[in-house]
């Protein structure tokens, strides 16, 4: 969705709206498939968190859940086939090629189209990541079918579509959307919104290659480089299992330490509020929320953090939220499960502490065992 | 070198708030704006256009008053703006919106001179989709290169371009070639401020209005509603949580017996994390 002239909801949709008897030549798209994201050898963990995902979907529609899986020939390409049975593939459509060693628009879009072409799944999903991103964003206009983005819960009807639920205007509401006359229907969803299925460790499957008809002369963009993030700018924040965050209520850039050191005492990732990337008191990918990185610790800091929709969106995963701010109105009272109402800057340096003290016999014992 | 950008004009959402019992958004007194990520796109092609040499021409999709968004873009300094409106368009998702956009350049190339870049910002801040950018390409058969934090070099002669993109732990150097499409991403560049005779300029100058039949568009089932394959079924509130947050009285207690509180209670709740946090941590 998303657009340019839909203001307001409409449920009376007009001819879009209803679901019509599928065309003859949508009747045989089945199953439901999972792109498995490989970037230099890595697999996305959101690819796990949709197979989890896409194996609830399967099961209500009574269908097989496949992996996608585009890559180079060898190790890595194969261990992302292993991975995605051990998170709950029954079978996996692997293209192999040496030109799908970095991520080029123009091969991974020629791949998974000539995949949907050939194999026709009913529903495809894939992470809101950059790849994921940009890579649905022309399959769904090649296909010509509907893509819902960064989607928070997605469930199927009784009558077997799709139901792809997300946020729209800024968070403040939430809509579901349908795609009902098209194949595939197609939805991505962020890293770390679904949970972390379950990995089993009976990784076998049916595995169908499929060769790619492109060469790469046929590729004009050339990758010349990749420049990794500094070890510094490496925050694993989405998938840290503590993190302390810091809001506008720390007052100046400085403070942001005191969120540091907490941070460092118990091995937490640190972010912020959005106002402190915009005044440059940190890199954007300290920024949850929206806009930001959505994360789901199992303990999450907030100080001097109003709470805005926009921030909430990217926290409410967490097991447990505690706030402290000194104003008992604000909106992060309402879904943190713990408050302090008083002057992180002042609190926070006593929370290290205390912290410290509480936690280093353990670390102790530890070190001597 | 001819540079067109979309740019879309949004409610500014930071301002936008909801009925509480109807669910609907109110709208009245919330300003507009050129989506934020938009401006960086516009500065990126002015700063070509300055370079290079050649013309900027803005596009936007959308009901008569984004008139003011182009208005604004002129004064930034762009050469011309186009208008798209037609109530052909309502409803469009990102599929139609793509469609249509796609149709309008190639207008605009047609009348104008080809356009060696299309511009677009990564997403916008009310559908957030990131999707429009992609769709225009695949139309126009662009090549698209998205997320692109810095433009390091464009060869005229050869029609080649070397762009810097961000992606998942790290940034990716590509070389590619034109016309293409590029989605830019926030923060790498300050919109500049107009000068003056860009601000008198755009006072004069005409924003062109096409219509669909304007713009060339003659199959309108691929547009608005009707050219949507998806469709907004329900739209409602996130559920609240029912209980609010246990506050931990701090009155008459020293900073440290409340931290020990506050660490009492989160252990109580969570007494798996201790040994975490003691583990990981750097005591
Ligand atoms: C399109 C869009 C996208 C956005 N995306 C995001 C996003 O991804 N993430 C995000 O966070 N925001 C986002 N925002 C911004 C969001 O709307 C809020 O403006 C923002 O989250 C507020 O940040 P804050 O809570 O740090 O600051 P404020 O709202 O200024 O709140 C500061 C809080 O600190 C408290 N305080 C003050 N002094 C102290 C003290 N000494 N000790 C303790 N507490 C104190 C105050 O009571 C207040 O509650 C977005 C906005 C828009 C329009």
């Amino acid at each position: 969705m998303s657009n340019a002239n839909r203001e307001a909801p409409r449920p009376n949709a007009g001819r879009a709206g209803t679901k019509k008897e599928l065309p003859e030549h949508f009747k045989d798209y089945r199953h439901v498939w999972v792109f498995i994201e490989l970037e230099r050898g890595q697999v996305h963990p959101v690819s796990f968190e949709l197979l989890g995902e896409g194996r609830k979907l399967a099961d209500k529609l009574g269908v097989a859940l496949a992996g996608i899986v585009l890559g180079p020939p060898g190790e890595t390409t194969q261990s992302a086939v292993a991975e995605a049975f051990a998170y709950g593939a029954d079978l996996v459509y692997i293209v192999e090629a040496p030109i799908l060693v970095d991520y080029r628009n123009e091969p991974f879009t020629k791949a998974m189209t000539e995949l949907v072409d050939t194999y026709k799944p009913e529903i495809l999903l894939l992470g809101a990541t950059t790849l994921g991103r940009d890579l649905a964003g022309s399959v769904a206009t090649t296909l010509k079918t509907g893509l819902t983005a960064d989607c928070t819960e997605l469930d199927v009807d009784a009558d077997g579509s799709l139901a792809a639920t997300r946020p729209t205007f800024g968070g403040s509401l939430l809509c579901t959307i349908y795609t009902l006359n098209y194949r595939p229907q197609m939805a991505t969803v962020r890293p770390r919104v679904m949970a972390m299925p379950q990995r089993a460790d009976t990784p076998i499957g049916r595995v169908i290659k499929h060769k790619l008809s492109m060469a790469e002369e046929e590729i004009v963009t050339k990758v010349l480089g990749f420049l990794p993030d500094s070890q510094s700018a490496k925050a694993n924040l989405a998938y840290a299992d503590v993190v302390v965050a810091g809001g506008l209520g720390l007052g100046g850039a400085e403070n942001l330490q005191l969120v540091k050191d907490l941070a460092r005492a118990i091995g937490a990732e640190h972010g912020c509020s959005r106002p402190l990337v915009q005044k440059g008191w940190l890199s954007a990918d300290r920024q949850i929320g929206q806009t930001g990185k959505t994360i789901r610790p199992k303990l999450y800091i907030a100080a001097g953090i109003s709470g805005a929709i926009q921030h909430r969106v990217g926290v409410e995963g967490a097991d447990l939220i505690v706030a402290i701010n000194t104003d008992p109105k604000a909106p992060i009272f309402d879904f943190a499960h713990l408050g302090i109402v008083t002057d992180a800057i002042r609190f926070l340096p006593a929370l290290t502490e205390a912290f410290t003290r509480r936690l280093s016999p353990h670390s102790r014992d530890k070190l001597a065992s | 070198m001819h540079i067109v950008v979309c740019i879309k004009q949004v409610p500014d959402s930071a301002q936008i708030r909801v009925h509480p019992v109807t669910n609907t958004i109110m709208r009245q007194g919330v300003p507009t704006i050129i989506n934020p990520y938009d401006l960086f796109a516009l500065e990126q092609a002015l700063s070509l256009r300055d370079a290079y040499g050649g013309e900027v021409t803005v596009l936007t999709m959308g009901p008569p008053m984004a008139e003011d968004a182009l208005r604004k873009a002129l004064g930034y300094g762009a050469d011309r703006a186009v208008l798209l409106t037609d109530r052909y368009f309502a409803g469009s998702d990102t599929l139609a919106t793509s469609f249509a956009l796609s149709q309008a350049i190639a207008k605009v190339g047609e009348t104008f001179g080809a356009p060696d870049i299309v511009f677009t910002g990564k997403q916008t801040i009310d559908g957030d989709t990131a999707q429009v950018g992609p769709g225009i390409a695949k139309r126009l058969d662009l090549l698209q290169l998205t997320y692109v934090a810095k433009i390091p070099s464009v060869d005229l002669d050869a029609r080649e371009i070397k762009v810097e993109r961000r992606c998942e732990g790290g940034t990716q150097m590509l070389k590619s070639r034109l016309p293409c499409l590029i989605t830019m991403l926030e923060g790498t560049n300050e919109i500049r401020r107009g000068s003056l005779e860009d601000a008198l300029c755009a006072a004069r100058s005409q924003v062109l209005k096409w219509s669909a039949a304007d713009a060339g568009i003659d199959d309108l089932t691929r547009c608005g509603l009707r050219g949507s394959p998806t469709v907004v079924k329900r739209v409602f509130a996130p559920t609240a949580r029912a209980e609010k947050a246990a506050l931990i009285e701090t009155a008459e207690m020293t900073l440290r017996d409340l931290a020990d509180e506050l660490i009492g209670a989160i252990l109580t709740r969570q007494p798996a994390l201790e040994q975490e946090l003691a583990f990981n941590g750097g005591a």
